[in-house]
């Protein structure tokens, strides 16, 4: 039995611990949040924090997070407001929307490890997410925004 | 069948081979719908338009009823209706934001429904073609009209005063002779019994009493969700004791399974079933290719079941298409004159006696669409029931092909529309849809299927590859007399209709018959071209290559003759007026000519306005280029600067971007901004590495590191968009696609001004590499 903490609640898992983070969420957990790009850790769709570390949960086992802490977009701020969150809807950030619970949980990370990236660390930083309606631009905005008080 | 001869015959097919040939009328009596109930409006009188559209001839028209599109609770909500699909454009705010600006509700106050696919209902639901607001603005100003107008007079009755004395302002109704105020809840049971006021008596708000239109301060009705993971996308979806199904198909186009052994996968935990798909033999428009579906309690024990079938393949009649090949025939039939589509003057005469002639072969691969979410989609069949929940650009043609496929009533299926996660075209095909309905009707229970991004790229409908090639004959004092284009691809009527070698007059009107230059001698041709693959819609489609090599030959044009780009397009488009190219039955994107012309003094402004804007001729640092397209498509206009940057090693980055649209009336400046810097973004992945091979039959890239799209660190780091204020009652154009199509050939003009690399084959790649 596998125990893991999503969004502050104890989860178990008893299937196969090789069952990717990602399929775990969305289709054993319900947190559907957290999206599939292509399994393959190259488009960031994926991206939830594990212990403050942004993590592509398209190829991180299950087995790998027991017992540590795993936050997904739905577990970032109860009402939503967390400074990346409220950046992005200022910016008017999202398009399709599909990609950017990866990026706004990318974003957050990179604000936990890096209060005050500048533009060229933002760019670096955000780099392993693909946005494919091409809102690059707005995202980089928006995460300047939320480091410097949104 | 010779769709060039008989344009005709894809009238409707546009997006789907679905002429109707029934009268409206006839289809509501069929499903028992009563005539009064649905507003008949099919084709919108000239009387109650300042403009005319091609809504109308779209698969069920329109419909303009308050009633199908409008509700008022009580408490005071309205809540109206989005029929069309939401991929990103906004239009899931925008066309409800229409209604509510003409009925004077307030927006806080508005919730927004979406539509299940029902075209009977709700008129044509197809969104593509960048129609959305250019069909829709004036329809939903008249459902929104129309609303207000019952609410108005409902409150003129409670009152007893005449309906002229009242007037609905912010989501209330007044009588300001004796300051009476009725709020629109209040009203809501008795508006609901007035009759609906007709189309042509309506009176519709003046443009300067806009609260919302034009404005672009309203964030999309989405954003919330999305930026909380609570937006429901296709993938999303689940339902009480659903499967998960993911499918081996055929690796090869019009391929079929010849054996398969399931043992290792249903040794996999979790997987709980192995089971054959019906396919459709190709071409068969957007059916099944069919294969072998793992069932399991999820996603991830479906794929690695998947991983461990065993899978015999006949690869059948495309086993050997090889894009390296292809591409040689491409080329060899471009040399050779083809059929006829656009003749003025005499070319040919005019390339040989022309003092000197500038060749240009241009080519552009076959792309894929990779949206951020691939295909997925639910379905729940029960028994001559089916409901379905997808994100699809077409919920009406995904319910006739879900009841076709299934072979029940259209009426007992049910499409429920989720969020799309990115459509581009792609979900404009509703395979993925079938594919969930069938397995469903098998397992008697709900299924998802979903697709990987492997299967996105190896089974998708990719853009059509080709070879453009244009010869320009200049006279002794550098002036354009002569130009030839032959445009070889195959086309997208080959997925519909086995045989097909020339391209549809949706095609050939993306820039190649409609090319807007004022030259004396012009011949435009289509050599034959079959295809060898399924072949689809992409954002902007055959614009793509159209815009590269027109806007291309320009900048060759101009280095050939040592004048500026901007001088020598402007020189090209010549004098303002209104293009009539010599074709029979020209496309103009379903839209007629007269509202919608070929107007060269728009497309001379959107190059001057962002040359102006843009700063064309600023001095840039060395290593550093500017170069400029302009291309009118979706009858918009768009014309792009971009500046480049090439370090001594090649790498090429975008330090800004410069674009002008002219989309005539518009709706929401700010997601028309947000599209057109995707558009950049969406060029430049194209132009950089966009390219799918085959080989042996079968795509050759496999994911995101094969097939690369531009990501953050590569992506231009300001782009600016300008949007031309129309003048009163210019009917709104395209804007989903057309920002595509200029950015290519804007990129390669600034390339060749930065190195003196003409390059004319996409994608870069390494061409710029030492």
């Amino acid at each position: 039995m596998i125990k893991v903490k999503i969004n502050g609640q104890e989860q178990s898992w008893d299937g196969d611990p090789d069952l990717p983070l990602l399929w775990f969420l969305r289709d054993e957990a319900g947190l559907t949040g957290t999206k599939y790009g292509c399994g393959q850790a190259l488009c960031g769709a994926c991206t939830v924090i594990v212990d403050k570390q942004a993590v592509r949960a398209c190829i991180t086992s299950i087995n790998d997070v027991a017992g540590r802490e795993v936050t997904t977009i739905e577990g970032l701020h109860p009402n939503g407001d967390h400074p990346v969150q409220k950046a992005w809807r200022q910016v008017n950030v999202p398009q399709c929307g599909f990609c950017q619970a990866g990026q706004i949980m990318q974003a957050a990370a990179l604000l936990m490890d890096n209060p005050k990236p500048s533009h060229d660390q933002i760019r670096e930083a955000m780099s392993g997410n693909i946005c494919r309606c091409g809102c690059y631009q707005r995202i980089e905005n928006a995460v300047h925004l939320a480091s410097t008080g949104v | 069948m010779n769709f060039i001869d008989n344009p005709r015959k894809l009238r409707g097919f546009e997006k789907h081979i679905r002429v109707e040939k029934v009268s409206r009328r006839s289809i509501l009596k069929g499903l028992g719908v009563t005539g009064g109930f649905v507003l008949a409006a099919p084709v919108m009188s000239r009387q109650a338009l300042a403009y005319e559209t091609g809504a109308g001839q779209m698969p069920h028209g329109v419909v303009v009823d308050p009633r199908v599109f409008v509700s008022v609770a009580p408490d005071g909500i309205v809540t109206i209706i989005g029929h069309r699909s939401e991929m990103g454009t906004g239009v899931r705010t925008s066309l409800p934001l229409i209604v509510a600006e003409e009925m004077e509700a307030d927006w806080s106050r508005v919730k927004v429904q979406q539509a299940h696919g029902d075209e009977v209902r709700f008129g044509n639901q197809d969104t593509d073609g960048s129609r959305s607001t250019r069909h829709y603005l004036m329809p939903m100003r008249q459902i929104g009209a129309s609303a207000r107008t019952m609410l108005e007079q409902a409150a003129a009755k409670r009152w007893g005063v005449p309906a002229t004395e009242v007037k609905a302002v912010n989501h209330e109704v007044v009588h300001s002779a004796s300051g009476r105020k009725l709020g629109f809840g209040e009203l809501a049971a008795d508006a609901a019994k007035e009759s609906v006021p007709s189309i042509e008596g309506l009176k519709l708000k003046n443009p300067k009493d806009f609260r919302y239109l034009g404005k672009g301060q309203v964030g999309i009705v989405d954003l919330h969700d999305i930026t909380t993971g609570k937006a429901r996308y296709g993938a999303d979806v689940r339902l009480p004791g659903m499967k998960y199904a993911v499918i081996a198909r055929p690796p090869v186009t019009g391929g079929k399974l010849v054996s398969f052994d399931p043992e290792a996968a249903l040794k996999i935990p979790g997987v709980e079933k192995v089971m054959q798909v019906r396919g459709w033999p190709w071409p068969s428009k957007f059916q099944p290719l069919g294969g072998v579906a793992v069932i399991a309690r999820n996603t991830g024990a479906a794929i690695k079941g998947r991983d461990a079938l065993k899978l015999v393949w006949d690869d059948g009649p495309n086993g050997k298409y090889d894009s390296v090949a292809y591409r040689k025939e491409l080329e060899e039939a471009s040399r050779k004159p083809g059929l006829v589509l656009r003749k003025e003057g005499d070319a040919d005469a005019a390339l040989k006696g022309a003092d000197k002639v500038i060749v240009g072969e241009y080519y552009v691969p076959h792309l894929a669409h990779v949206a951020m979410e691939p295909p997925v989609a639910v379905a729940n069949v029960k028994g001559d029931t089916a409901e379905i929940w997808a994100p699809v650009q077409s919920p009406g043609g995904t319910r006739e092909d879900v009841a076709k496929t299934l072979e029940i009533p259209e009426g007992n299926v049910t499409v429920n529309v989720t969020l799309l996660g990115g459509g581009f075209g792609r979900k404009s095909k509703c395979d993925f849809a079938l594919e969930a309905a069938l397995l469903s009707k098998e397992l008697g229970a709900p299924v998802k299927v979903q697709w990987t991004r492997e299967d996105d790229l190896h089974n998708g409908f990719v853009h059509t590859v080709s070879v453009e090639r244009i010869e320009a004959g200049l006279d002794k004092s550098g002036k354009v007399i002569a130009w030839r284009h032959r445009s070889v691809a195959p086309s997208i009527a080959s997925t519909f209709a086995a045989g097909t070698v020339h391209q549809a007059p949706f095609e050939i009107g993306m820039g190649l018959v409609d090319m807007p230059f004022e030259i004396a001698n012009i011949s435009c041709e289509n050599p034959e071209a079959a295809a060898h693959t399924r072949i689809g819609w992409f954002r902007s489609v055959s614009n793509i290559p159209r815009a590269f090599a027109v806007q291309s030959m320009v900048g060759e044009i101009a280095q050939a003759t040592g004048r500026d780009q901007k001088d020598m397009l402007l020189e090209l488009i010549g004098s303002p007026r209104i293009v009539k190219p010599n074709v029979k039955d020209l496309w103009n994107y379903g839209e007629p000519q007269e509202s919608y012309p070929i107007d060269t003094a728009r497309l001379r402004k959107v190059v001057e306005l962002v040359a102006e804007k843009g700063e064309w001729g600023r001095k840039v640092p060395k290593g550093h280029g500017l170069g400029i397209a302009v291309h009118r498509s979706f009858v918009s206009y768009i014309a792009t600067v971009v500046e480049v940057a090439i370090d001594d090693k090649g790498k090429l980055t975008v330090p800004r971007v410069d674009t002008a649209i002219d989309c005539g009336t518009y709706v929401n400046p700010e997601r028309i901004a947000s599209q057109i810097e995707g558009a950049a973004i969406m060029g430049l992945s194209l132009a950089k590495y966009g390219e799918i091979t085959f080989k042996d039959g079968k795509v050759q890239q496999k994911n995101f590191d094969d097939f690369q799209v531009v990501r953050m660190d590569d992506s231009p780091v300001v782009t600016n968009v300008y949007i031309v204020p129309p003048a009163s009652d210019t009917p709104p154009s395209g804007v989903g696609e057309p920002g595509v199509p200029p950015f290519a050939p804007a990129l390669i003009n600034a390339i060749f001004a930065a190195t003196g690399k003409r390059i004319r084959s996409l994608p870069i790649g390494k061409q710029l590499e030492a």
